[in-house]
Formats: C-alpha cells, structure tokens, sequence
C-alpha cells in the first residue's frame, strides 16, 4: 500500500522558508468516495441526470424520429425535422429570434451602459440604486410582462390618455407587434446587462481618467477611447446575459406579440401542444439550444470573458 | 452638466423600470373597471379575494413552492457542499447549463420525459410533476447563493473541527452548517420566489387539476384584461418585493 503524507499547519517563515508538519496517511483512507462529499453530491446528481439530462437526451432522440399519427413519435429515424427548419419559413422564424434578439441587446446596452457609469460614480448611494435595478427584476416575470400589456392595449393607460387629450382619434396599436415584444424584452432583461456592466465600470482605476484628463482629452474622448475601450469585458457579458434569455424568449412574445410575432421559443411551444409534432419540435428546441451553446462558448473563449472573471 | 445629463438619463431609465409596476398597482385601487381614474377603492381586491379559480390557484402554487423550495435548498445545499469540498465539474457544468437553457426548452424537454414514462407507468400529469420540474430549475439557483457564501467561508474551520476529533459529517452538521445558516435561508426563500413565478415550465408539466396562480393569472390576461389581475399582481409584486428583501438582508449577514 502507498503511503501518502498529508501536510498540515504550513506556515512562512522569515525568508521563504515553510514550515510544516508531515502526517503518514495510507492511501486507502484518501480514495475518493470517502468523506461526506461523495453523499453530498449525489441527491443533485441524481435529480439533474433524471429531470435535466436525460429529458434533454429524449429531445435530441427524439428530432430524429417521425411524427406518430396521433401525436407521440415513430420510427424510422429520419433528418426530416432538420431539413424541414431549413425550410424559408422557419429559416425567417431563426433570423426574426436573432434580429429580436439582437435589437433588445442593443438597446439594452444604450440604456444600461450610461446607468451603470451613473451608479458607478454614485459613491455612498450606489448599493441604494444598485437596489432600486434589481427590485423591479425580483418581481413576478409574468406580472412584469402583464404591466405592459396593461399599458399598451387599445383602452390601456398611453392610448387611454391620448384619446382624452384629443391627440388621436382611435387607438393606436401598440400592441401585438414587434416593438411591443422589444420593449417587453429590454424592460425585462435589462438589469442582467447593468450588472456586469456596472461590476466592469466599479474596478476602472481612477487613474486612467486623470491620465486622460491631463493628456489634454474632452470627457467625451475620455468616455469613447478609454472607458468604453476599458469596460468592454462587461459589454460582452451583459450583452450575452441578455442576447441568450431573449433568443430563447416565449412568455413576452407570446403575450405582447400576439400570434403575430413569432419567436422560436413560441414555434417549439406550438409544436409540442397545438400542432402535436413533437420530432420538429424537438428539432427547433436543439437549433435554440445550440444556438445559445455557441454564443455561449464564444463568449468563454474570449480573452475578455477571463479577465472578467 | 456632463454629470447632470448622466443623473437625467439615469433617472429617465430607472423610471422606465419602475413606472409600469407602480402604474398597475395603481391602477388597482382604481373605482372604475376602465383605465380613466375614478377614486380609492378596493374592490378588486375584494373580487380577487373571493374567485374560487384565482384561490385555488393560489394553493396549488403554494403547496408547489413550499415542497419545491424545501427540497431543492436540501439538494442544492449539499450539492454546493459537496462541490466546494472537491469540485465535481459535471454537475457544476449541468447547473450552469440549466440557467442559461431557454425555459421553453426545459418545459419540453420535460414533458417529452414525463409522457414517455406514463407508457411504462399508470400516472398522470399533476402536481407532482410540477414539482419535480422546479425542484430540477430551482437547485441551480440554490447552489449558487451557498457557493458564494462558502467562497468565503474559512476551510481551516472544518479542519480544525477534524483535528478535535470530530468525524468529516459531524464537522459538517456541526461546524460549516450554522454558519451556512442565513445563506441557506436565503438561497430557500430565493427558490419558493423562483417556483411561485414560474409560468412557462409549469404551464406544460401540470395536469388538468393542478392549475398554479400565474396560469389563472395568464388565461385571465388572456382573456382580456380585468382589474381584478392588477390587484393580484399588486399583492404578487409586494410579497415578492418583501420576501427578496430578506433573502438579501439575510445573504448579507
């Protein structure tokens, strides 16, 4: 049997030298499924594979079968799911998810990005109105999305108050098209973009600025060609901490947008329940996952992502 | 003045954050049923209190959360324990994956499991699977408030509890455990808000008999818009405000 030595109490000495006491352990009494550790991982190991894994596995298996008559699925495998997204008409549902998505990113970024330097410069009020992001971002989603339907629908509160004011005649609609969604987007995720935007902005060394000041630069050259420059690390992360939810959005289109406007979180519901083909379905879940897979993962190779964390 | 514009524009954007929430509580004290104030009143607080649809929704949701928050603090706690400890990178990369999977996907993904199960087995969708859909959604979150807790936690604690003697659970139970306490308390409240909100999961892994609050809340906004959702939502928006407060004070600790 191996012997191994467990060291203990290590400490630093004047110059570099440690000081340690050795304690002989036989192997046996460090292989891995000693220890509490084991027993503590395993309830969550247990309920992921069960209730996350596998059902993602069912899902890729089953983009590869073909629609039962009555629903459920059949043999034979096929890529026929596959080749029907590639159809123009779901290719249009892809691209419109990515404009959607990509549109709420950006405006996410004009009106978080001027927040997060506010609330960064705040000093002692800053917790107060890191606070007063969050709150609104605790509350229900569904009541979220539910306040701007209040908001926007033909007898809501805006065409409410134009109708009195005389400014139009009939309502206008607000409702059920895709600036609806967006607004129902960026109200929704936008503190997930001034966070890492504000964490980014928190640790920009002073210095720098008063560099840039006594260079003789504007506060605006200031902001364009060293703090925007600086704080990209955050823009990339808020911008996929809001580019993935909003690909992958159902509840918001789906209540704002009416039928109208739909995303692809809205087809792979509508596959599943009302149209009961569940390998297209199935096939439109695994394109959004990759999707966001891969913006994931460009994300973790960036050099920036690694500074930022 | 550069200052100032940037305080305006900040304003403007937290405004934009909070004015539709106020609006609609508001609103919720409005007479009228129409969007045109007419004076204080509480009847469509008195309305929502007694809908037999919108209180039963409320228990499903309730006993759904309850069980839910219980089960995944005990899962996620251990699991971010044990992770902490020494690191199991599968099920870390799972958890992560399991944030960032579309909601939409999820509920899927789970229903495809649950109808392919009922071949095998005599059940039905009802609370149960429920359930299990958020305790699946909700640990992810759990681990993550205790793991920021433990990143900061002393390990020599519990070792110096092993070197008294104590043996590797009970220096668990008894030494990393209370300390872990308003963390976790935390971490539980977080997971009963998470599972109360959930809609789109839900609205695909729960039986005709298990109808939750925001799917009433949903068929009713559906339906067209009644008051009586505002007030709903107005309680909904102050007991979620109340509850994340604390989890938050308690995270502090």
């Amino acid at each position: 049997m191996r012997k191994f030595f467990l060291l203990r109490n290590t400490r630093k000495t004047g110059r570099g030298v440690v000081q340690c006491e050795a304690t002989e352990v036989e192997s046996s009494s460090i292989v891995w499924w000693r220890g509490t550790a084991p027993f503590a991982l395993l309830p969550a190991r247990v309920w992921m594979a069960l209730f996350f894994a596998a059902p993602l596995g069912i899902v890729c298996a089953y983009s590869f079968l073909t629609r039962g008559d009555y629903g459920g699925v059949e043999q034979p495998w096929t890529f026929e799911s596959f080749t029907r997204l590639a159809d123009p008409l779901y290719l249009a549902i892809l691209w419109r998810s990515v404009w959607i998505a990509s549109l709420a990113t950006a405006l996410c970024a004009l009106l978080g990005f001027p927040l997060a330097l506010f609330i960064s410069r705040a000093g002692p009020r800053k917790n107060l109105y890191l606070q007063l992001v969050l709150l609104p971002f605790w509350t229900s989603f569904l009541v979220r999305t539910y306040a701007w339907l209040f908001i926007l629908r033909d007898t809501g509160l805006i065409n409410t108050v134009l109708m009195r004011l005389h400014l139009v005649a009939a309502p206008l609609q607000l409702l059920y098209n895709d600036g609806a969604v967006l607004i129902g987007l960026v109200y929704n995720f936008l503190p997930f973009f001034v966070l890492p935007m504000y964490a980014t902005l928190e640790r920009l060394d002073p210095a720098l600025l008063e560099a840039a000041a006594d260079l003789g630069a504007r506060p605006f050259a200031t902001l364009w060609r060293v703090i925007i420059p600086v704080s990209a690390p955050g823009f990339v992360a808020g911008a996929v901490l809001v580019f993935i939810p909003c690909l992958g959005a159902y509840l918001t289109p789906d209540l704002l947008g009416g039928g109208k406007s739909v995303m692809l979180g809205n087809l792979v519901q509508n596959q599943f329940t009302t149209a009961r083909d569940w390998p297209f379905g199935s096939a439109a879940s695994l394109v959004l996952m990759l999707t966001s897979a891969l913006v994931l993962a460009a994300l973790m190779r960036s050099r920036m992502a690694r500074e930022l964390m | 003045m550069r200052q100032k514009a940037l305080g305006i524009y900040s304003a403007t954007v937290l405004a934009f954050l909070h004015a539709p929430l106020l609006i609609l509580i508001v609103f919720s004290f409005n007479a009228s049923r129409f969007t045109v104030w007419e004076g204080f009143s509480l009847r469509w607080y008195r309305a929502a209190m007694s809908d037999p649809q919108l209180a039963e929704g409320l228990i499903n949701s309730l006993i759904i959360a309850v069980v839910a928050a219980v089960l995944s603090t005990v899962i996620g706690t251990l699991a971010a324990y044990g992770i902490w400890r020494r690191g199991a990178p599968i099920l870390s990369g799972a958890l992560y994956l399991s944030l960032v999977t579309p909601e939409i996907v999820t509920g899927v993904s789970l229903l495809a499991l649950f109808q392919w199960a009922f071949r095998f087995l005599h059940l039905q969708l009802g609370l149960y699977t429920v359930i299990i859909a958020h305790v699946a959604f909700s640990i992810a979150y759990v681990a993550i408030v205790i793991s920021a807790r433990l990143r900061n936690y002393d390990r020599t604690l519990e070792e110096a509890a092993m070197d008294l003697g104590a043996g590797e659970w009970h220096a668990f139970s008894r030494v990393t455990l209370p300390s872990l306490a308003p963390a976790i308390a935390a971490a539980g409240l977080l997971a009963l808000v998470v599972s109360f909100d959930d809609y789109v999961i839900t609205s695909l892994v729960a039986g005709v008999d298990s109808e939750t609050l925001p799917m009433v809340i949903y068929a009713m906004a559906r339906r067209g818009v009644s008051p009586v959702v505002n007030a709903v939502s107005a309680l909904i928006v102050v007991a979620f405000g109340a509850i994340i407060l604390v989890s938050q004070r308690l995270q502090e600790r």
